[in-house]
Parts: C-alpha cells; structure tokens; sequence
C-alpha cells in the first residue's frame, strides 16, 4: 500500500518535473495537474492567471479551506540572437549563474528546440581564469541551427527551460529540476487522495498557483478570489547539506517541516503538530521570524486578511536542476494535511479565535 | 504626427506627488474626445469613453523623477534627497527646477578620492546667500525637476521626460484616433516612478477586464552596451517581462497578431530591470490580463531622453489596432 | 549506431573495460590478430603479410571523469577530476557511479548564498557527490574509494548535421577508427585503441614502443571554440569545415612535408580539411613520435565544441570527412616505398 503510493507519488512528479512551466508559461503544467486532480475532486477549473482550482466538497460546506503549492519553475529567457546564431539569455527567478554552465536546455521556440549552454575547454582557459565564476552575461546558448533557421524557429522573449530527467537515488530519495515546488503539487494530490478516505466537513480547494518564483503573484490573485476562511500553502524548504552546516537545521528525510511565526496563525501551527503527534507523522519545527518567502506570506494579507500556515518539504539544492528531496516526506505532508483538515472543527470561528 | 504637443507634455513640471499641471494639459487635450472625466483621491486623471464591449484601461504615467529638499543651509545651499530612480552619479553639474520656476545647479564637495562621491556629499546651488533667502523660492519638502529642453532632430527627439510623457502622449493621440467601441478607461497615473502606486489604485477602482500600460525602455544599441536586443526606430516594444510582470502567452499573441496584420513595426522587449504600471494593475483583485506597449529610449532617466519618431507612431497605431480589435484572447 | 553506442559507454583512464570490449566485439570480424597489451591497449591487425610501410592507426578509449576520494560522515562521497575537468561545468549535474548508482552535484541554494560567493567558482573542495545515502555506512556499502563517476548524457542528433554527446574525446576517433578497419587497405596495419590518454598520454607510448610501425595517424578529438562572440582568431578549429590536421601543440611539432601531402591529396580529392589553429593541449602523437628512433606521425581530428564537459557537439559532415580522408591517405600510401620525411622522395 505504502509502495504503490510513493510509486504514484513518484510518477507524478517525474512527469510535472520534467514538464516546462516557467513562471507566467504554466499551461502545460497547469494540464497535467487540472488532468490528474479531476478524478479526486467535485469540480477543476483555471482562471486568467492561470492558477489551478481544484474543489473537493465537504459535507457540510461549513468554510473554505484552501491549499496552494507554486507549480512554476525558475528558467531562463532569450534576450538576444547574436549575429553567428547564439542565444543570449536572461533569468525568470532566482538561478545562480554558477549551477548554468554544460547544461543541456530546451528553447521553447516555434517548437521545442534542444541547446547547450556552452563551456570553454580547460585547455584553452587563463591562469586564475577557473576560480571566477562565469558571468551570464558571458554565456550563450548554442542550438546548432544556421542563423538563416533560427529566424524561422525563435524570436527575442522565448522561454528556456533545463532539460533534466528525474532519477532515483537511494533510498527513497529523488533528484530532478522543479521539485520546487511540484513536489508541494504531488503532496496536495496526496492529501486529495487521503481525503477521499477521511469524513471532512469543509470544501476545500486546492491550489496549483503561478508566477511564485517572480514575486509570488499568483497566489496574490488566486487568493483574492477565492477569500478563503483558512489556507495552508505547501512549498520546500532548505535541507542540510555538507556546505550549510550552521544555516540550515531542516534534514532530508524527517518529515515535513512545520512553519511558525508572524507569517503563520498560531492555531493553524498548533493543529498541525498535534495531527501529526497523533497519527505518528514524523515533522520538523520550522521557526521563520519574517517572511517565509512563500505563497502562504502573500495569501495572509489578502481581503480581510487570511489564517494561514506552511508545510514545507525539506530539499537539497534549491534552484539547481538537482533538486533532491525524500519522497517519503512527501507522503507524510501529503498524510499531515490530510489529517488536519479533516479533524478541523466545523466551527472555524471559534479554532482561529486569538 | 505633429509632436508639438509632446514638446509641451515634456516641459510640464510635474514631479512624482505633483502632478496636477500635468493633468490640468492632458484634462484639456482629451475634453473633447471623452464622455467623462475624473480625478481620483491619488491624483490619478482618469478619462472614459463609453462603449459596449470589454472595459480596457489604458495606462500612461505622468509624474517624472526628481529631487526633495531636505536641508536648507545658513548660506542658502540645498541638500536633497532623490525622488524615484535618479542616478547619483550623473548628477553633478545637473540645473534643477522648483514649481516657482527657480533654477539651480547641483554642486560637489571637495572629494579626497573619486569614490567619495556620494549622495551627501552633492548640494544644490540655486543663487541666493542666505536661508531666509532661499526660502523665498523653496521649502524644505518641496520638490525639483531635472531641465533638459526639448529638441526635435528630425527623425529623433530628446528631451527630459519622455518617461513616461511620452506614453501621455501616445495614448491621448490614440484616443483622439480611435474608433474603438469598448469601454475605455484612459488613466493618467500619478508616482509610477516611486512605485506604480497611482496605476494601484486606480485598477482597483475600475476592475477593467483587460489593460495596456504604455511607457519607456531601454535599448541595447550604443556602445558596450548592456546585451538588449531593443533598438531605437525598429517599432513599438511589446513587452515580454520586466521586474514587475510577465506578460501571459495569450496577451503576447494578440498584441503581435495585431501588429502584424496592421503591418506595424514591432519588437519584444525582455527588460532585465524596472518595472512599469502594468506590475501593479495585473495583480490587482483576482488577476487583470495586461499588456505593456514601450516606446524604445535611450539615456532613460537623464535629462536628455531619446526616441525616434518612427516608434512613436507605430506605438500609436498599435494601440489604436488594440483598441478596435475584439480583444477576445 | 557506433558513436553513439561508444559516446555512451563509460570508460576513464585506467578503466577503460567497457569501451574495450565493446570495440573488441566491433572490430573481431575485420582484422586477422586481436590482443590487449600488458597496460590495456587493445590492439589489432591486419594485413600483416604485405610490404610496404606498417601503418599505425590509434584512437584513445578512455575519457575525462570523477573519481571518489572520500566518503564524509554523514555519507556524501569526495571526487577530484581524471583528467581536465573544469569544476565549474560540474555544479547542478547527475552522475552515474558502477553503472547502478546515480548520485547529484549540487551547489548550496542561491538564497543562502551571500552575493559575493555567486562570482566565485565552486572548486572540487567543496563540491561532492549526493547518492540519497542516510549515513556513512550506508554510503560504503554501495561506493568504493576509487570508483569512479561519469557524466550522464544521451548521444543525439543536434541542431542541423550535428551530434551531441559526452566522451567525443575520442570516442568519435575510437568510432572513425573501427570503420577504417572494416575497410580493405593494401598495406599492413596496426590499430591502437590506447588507455590513458587523458592522465598523461600514457597508452600510446607503451604502444607505438612494441609495435614498432613505420608511420602513425592518430585521430582525435579536439576543440573547437568557434562560439558566439569569441574572436575568430581564437576558434582553434571550427565546426563544419572538416577534420583538422595539426600543425604543432604542446607535444609534437608536425612534419610540414607530412602535412603538405595531407593537405594536396585532401585538395586533389575534393575533402575539406581545416588546420589545427592553437597549440594548446596534446595527444597521443606526442609520444608516439618519439618512440625508439622516431616514428613519423600526423594527428587528423574531428573538431569538438565544449570538449571535456558534459556535452560536446561535433558535425557529421567532419566526421566523414575525416574517415574519407585518412581512407584516402591510406589508399595513397602503397605508391610510397618510405614514409620517412627525411627521404627526397616527393611526398
């Protein structure tokens, strides 16, 4: 049972993580997941931002719970074509210029178009010239067509993506781009799929938001339309690593991480570890004293204002195409929010009162 | 196209905060071609042609970059503080203009070492001796405007401003033009340059079902310059991003689909900095579909602005297309 | 297809097994001799009746790759380069180890970075390989110090007639020269398919030594830096010209007798050949021709962009262009009693 789950989990995230869905380009992504959550749900629509609604209808219809997870991803965009046909790009997102170069891209152009973003052979480098960083600016991306069919195939403003596979490494573990935040899609598939186990009283609506990675936008609007009367956004969170020792305290493989704090209604924090205490759902405690930096900061503040709360899966290598995260820390997100809903009290009112 | 009016928008003194001599212009340019016209709590002009179809907003900010005086010394020299995105380092030898009409140029410390040079260490002269006298021309508070004439070289122009005057300009020729039987809302937004926050408000207040901002860009053809494919007199921009907004797939196709059925000049602009009214209209309520129309321009934010007439016109027919086009998406 | 077979094989210097059965397989049927030599070259021949001049034809098999050092604590695994890695093309790639194991090189995520440390290379100190393994143990179990880590990429057609894939160097030598011993020449050759190129052209020397040949075409792959706005000057050779014979590098100065009968018979036959603009990097002619009284030696090669990294591309069109020529030059080499340069005869 457990095996099937993760095996489903698992293929579900290969196939949104190695889809193309830069932030304000989510379509196709935003299909598969319309696509994947319509057996579990009462109703699946999509509105101009692009977000995905996906309503599961509680048996009373007391409040609206809504769930959001980002199914963009960081990429790049083509700013230039230079004379000899080389793509000159520049980022949507955060990507570090150091994790760019070597890699293979696709330029979505008129079709899908492969690339590599080239690297100097070491035998023809300057001395100290490998200790600098390569600049972006330096780099270009070559698709091996003549200029004459690249006018044919790709303008200025064409969105580039990494082309990366998903694989298995030990253990549970997954290493592929985009797991942030399509792992935070397949964790609310699992909760779909959990809830249709559980008795739950309310609707609840989950979310695939757009646009999170340039200034969480699409949770701004989603979240305004919707004007739920509690959300729980569900993103990743940084897991340690050899090289962040005294930065990060969140490890791989020990169950989601919790947030509290000023972004986070106490009660909803509350809930959320005494539902894990009870069905024996390993989580982490993750204390963020400002912004969390994720959908659950923007839905907050909308309207009237918005209890919300975070459950974050730990990942390694946020922003490269190496994302690496435990899929059992998937399914137990996915279990947690699962639970919580549907031990909420049909008097939400009353549960949020300060 | 006659550009004498864009001669007379460009000289308008209007800081960001201070933007009715602007308004008052464009109030009397538009009055004629318009159902209504209003002035909202920000200082927006908002101006509406009635019709039947969708509710466009068209968005053009009037307010410009400047200066605020903070400190009036006993000799009567001024210090200030930048008001929007004004580069410090281009600002030595700069004449600066208060409502009252008074000129003053900005001046520099001794510098031990060119690094030195910082925003305390400028001041600005505007030719009095004392406080008292100073005081007579400025207060502390009020704000400045950079000088820079408007010139017409045939087939470019320069001047201070074309940021965002120039967009002024565009969409009041469009909807002198335009045959458009959509409702629309020409906004006239106030403090873009200090954060988009009249275009905020004034989104809110109409809920259109679609908006096109229209402002300035950069470019990438002078020398060593920064990697842009945008060049000056090669069409109207349509932009693809910038800091503040992406713009959606589907506002990118009919914005091309109209350009090229027109036969109209255009260019995608990817701006790697910045951001324009757009970023705050698409994100207000649930979500409004936006688009930006750019007019290329060189030295943006310098006293001496550059455009080429060629993108201006073509900026003006795309949005009178846009505009009577069906707009379905 | 044989390049792409080969490309996608995994073998490093000093463990070249792989590579090497699989040519052993591809080239028992065409020649009368197959052996491997005590440090791994395989070597085989043909024709070894005839007169005329021993023809040494030689391709290295091994490629550039990771080699784990170290196993830390907490289980993620240590690697220094074998061969000329740029530790920069590393960060944000798969890598496979033992054929079975994939494992990650990451990089610390941009947010808790501070913005200095993104100009700065990440150098092999501080990148390692993550295998999903929860602890040291775990780690051991599945990894030895010592094996090794190869660059995971799929050998695909590219762009318009290109190819991209990893271990161009010189597998696409290692393909060429298995194709040329499917062909039918009437002169008696050896073929090397050396070891260690990449760690100190190590192979050949051992090679060219006990199998004594008379001359000695070596074909490589080489790099090719004709990209975006580098000046033309520093191109080195350029993709789509045709295979590039090289004139000196840091091994060998070239023979210009050689290279002028190289470059008349590729004008004669209509073959496009390029001249190998640097002299950067070596190959195995360095050591081949100086081996016991010296061997004459010219190197052709099919020009690699991105060479040494994940992902190099090549062009189809120099790939056989450079296997008709060296089929040329072989076919014209029964007209010559000495390949000597140091003989009047006209080359």
């Amino acid at each position: 049972m457990v095996n099937a789950q993760i095996q489903s989990a698992r293929e579900f995230l290969s196939l949104l993580s190695m889809g193309s869905g830069v932030s304000g380009h989510e379509a196709s992504i935003a299909s598969m997941v319309m696509k994947r959550f319509k057996p579990l749900t009462d109703e699946v629509s999509c509105d101009t931002f692009g977000n995905v609604y996906a309503l599961k209808k509680g048996n009373k219809k007391r409040a609206k719970i809504m769930l959001a997870a980002h199914m963009d991803e960081i990429g790049l965009i083509v700013k230039m074509i230079d004379p000899r046909g080389f793509l000159r790009f520049s980022t949507i997102g955060g990507v570090d210029q150091r994790t760019l170069l070597s890699q293979e891209v696709l330029v979505h152009g008129r079709h899908a178009i492969p690339g590599i973003i080239g690297s100097m052979p070491p035998h023809l480098l300057q001395n100290g010239e490998s200790s600098q960083a390569v600049k972006m600016e330096e780099m270009a991306i070559d698709v091996g067509l003549s200029p004459a069919k690249i006018k044919e195939e790709i303008q200025v403003g064409d969105i580039i993506t990494l082309r990366r596979e998903t694989y298995p490494l030990l253990n549970n573990v997954m290493a592929g781009k985009s797991f942030d935040d399509r792992a935070g899609v397949v964790v609310m598939m699992v909760c779909l799929e959990e809830l249709s186990r559980l008795q739950h009283t309310h609707d609840v609506i989950a979310v695939a938001t757009t646009q999170e990675e340039v200034g969480i936008r699409g949770a701004l609007t989603s979240a305004y339309t919707l004007n739920p009367d509690l959300a729980v956004a569900i993103d990743v969170t940084h897991a340690s690593t050899p090289d962040t020792k005294g930065q990060v305290s969140i490890d791989l493989g020990k169950g989601p991480a919790v947030a509290l704090g000023p972004n986070i209604h106490p009660a909803i924090y509350r809930h959320l570890s005494e539902t894990a205490q009870e069905h024996r759902l390993p989580i982490q405690i993750e204390p963020i004293p400002g912004a969390s930096g994720t959908d659950a900061w923007a839905i907050q503040i909308s309207q009237e204002g918005i209890p919300t709360g975070l459950i974050s899966i730990p990942l390694r290598y946020m922003h490269t195409s190496v994302e690496t995260i435990d899929m059992q820390d998937v399914l137990n997100s996915g279990k947690l929010l699962a639970n919580f809903i549907a031990s909420l009290p049909d008097d939400l009112e009353g549960f949020l009162c300060y | 196209m006659d550009f004498t009016m864009l001669g007379q928008l460009t000289q308008l003194f209007g800081p960001s905060g201070s933007e009715e001599l602007v308004a008052d212009f464009i109030a009397t340019q538009v009055r004629p071609f318009c159902d209504e016209l209003k002035t909202d709590t920000l200082g927006n002009l908002i101006v509406l042609r009635h019709g039947t179809g969708k509710k466009i907003m068209v968005a053009a900010h009037m307010d410009e970059i400047g200066l605020m005086i903070t400190h009036i010394d006993k000799e009567g020299f001024l210090r200030f503080t930048p008001l929007g995105g004004v580069r410090i380092p281009n600002l030595e030898g700069q004449r600066v203009k208060f409502s009252k009409g008074r000129i003053g140029t900005i001046g520099v410390e001794k510098l031990d070492k060119p690094t030195d040079f910082r925003l305390e260490r400028l001041y600005l002269d505007i030719g009095v001796s004392s406080r008292e006298e100073a005081e007579q021309f400025v207060r502390i508070g009020e704000t400045g405007v950079f000088v820079g004439d408007f010139i017409d070289s045939g087939s470019r122009l320069v001047s201070k401003t074309f940021d965002d005057r120039i967009g002024c300009f565009v969409a009041i020729e469009a909807l002198k033009r335009t045959k458009s039987t959509h409702e629309l809302a020409f906004v006239f937004t106030v403090q873009e340059e200090i954060g988009t926050r009249g275009a905020k408000t004034a989104a809110y207040v109409l809920e259109p079902d679609l908006a096109i901002a229209v402002d300035v860009t950069g470019t990438g053809d002078t020398p060593k310059a920064h990697p842009m494919s945008v060049k000056l007199g090669s069409g109207v921009g349509i932009k693809v991003l910038d800091r503040s907004m992406i713009t959606s797939p589907q506002i990118k196709r009919w914005m091309a689909d109209v350009a090229t059925n027109e036969n109209i000049p255009f260019q995608w602009e990817v701006l790697e900095y910045g951001g324009t009214d757009s970023g705050a209209i698409h994100l207000s309520r649930g979500g409004v579909p936006s688009g930006v129309l750019s007019i290329p321009t060189r030295y943006v934010h310098s006293p001496a602005e550059m455009i080429d007439k060629r993108d201006v016109e073509a900026a003006v027919d795309l949005l009178v297309a846009l505009l009577e086009s069906s707009a379905e998406l | 297809m044989l390049l792409k077979s080969l490309s996608e094989l995994n073998g490093t210097s000093g463990a070249e097994g792989l590579v090497r059965n699989f040519l052993r397989q591809q080239i028992e049927p065409f020649v009368d001799t197959i052996s491997v030599d005590k440090i791994g070259n395989l070597i085989a021949t043909k024709n070894e009746h005839l007169s005329g001049p021993k023809v040494m034809l030689t391709a290295h098999m091994d490629e550039v790759a990771l080699m784990i050092v170290d196993i830390t604590s907490d289980g993620f695994l240590k690697f220094r380069s074998v061969g000329g890695i740029d530790a920069r093309i590393l960060v944000s790639k798969p890598v496979q180890i033992n054929e079975a194991i994939v494992g990650v090189i990451g990089a610390k995520a941009i947010h808790l970075q501070k913005s200095l440390e993104r100009q700065k290379a990440l150098s092999f100190d501080q990148l390692y390989i993550d295998i999903g393994a929860k602890s040291k143990e775990e780690a051991v179990a599945k990894v030895k110090l010592g094996d090794y880590a190869y660059f995971i990429t799929k050998c695909e057609p590219f762009g318009e007639g290109l190819y991209k894939g990893k271990a161009f160097d010189d597998r696409v030598g290692c393909a060429i020269l298995v194709e040329l011993l499917k062909k039918d020449f009437d002169i008696p050759l050896v073929a090397a398919f050396t070891v260690q190129e990449e760690v100190g052209l190590r192979g050949a020397k051992v090679a060219a030594y006990h199998t004594a040949p008379d001359f000695a075409i070596v074909i490589e792959g080489t790099v090719a830096a004709d990209v975006s706005d580098r000046e033309e000057e520093g191109w080195v050779t350029e993709l789509g010209k045709g295979p590039a014979c090289s004139l000196m590098d840091r091994t060998a100065l070239y023979n210009p007798k050689l290279i002028q009968w190289v470059a008349n018979l590729a004008r004669e036959r209509g073959i496009p050949l390029q001249f190998r603009r640097g002299t950067s990097g070596g190959n195995d002619a360095g050591p081949i021709h100086v081996s016991k009284a010296g061997i004459p030696t010219i190197v052709l090669s099919v020009p690699c962009r991105y060479i040494h990294s994940t992902v190099s591309v090549i062009s189809e069109k120099d790939y056989f262009a450079c296997l008709n020529l060296i089929s040329e030059l072989l076919n014209d080499l029964p007209r010559k009693q000495r390949i000597s340069p140091m003989e009047k005869e006209e080359m």
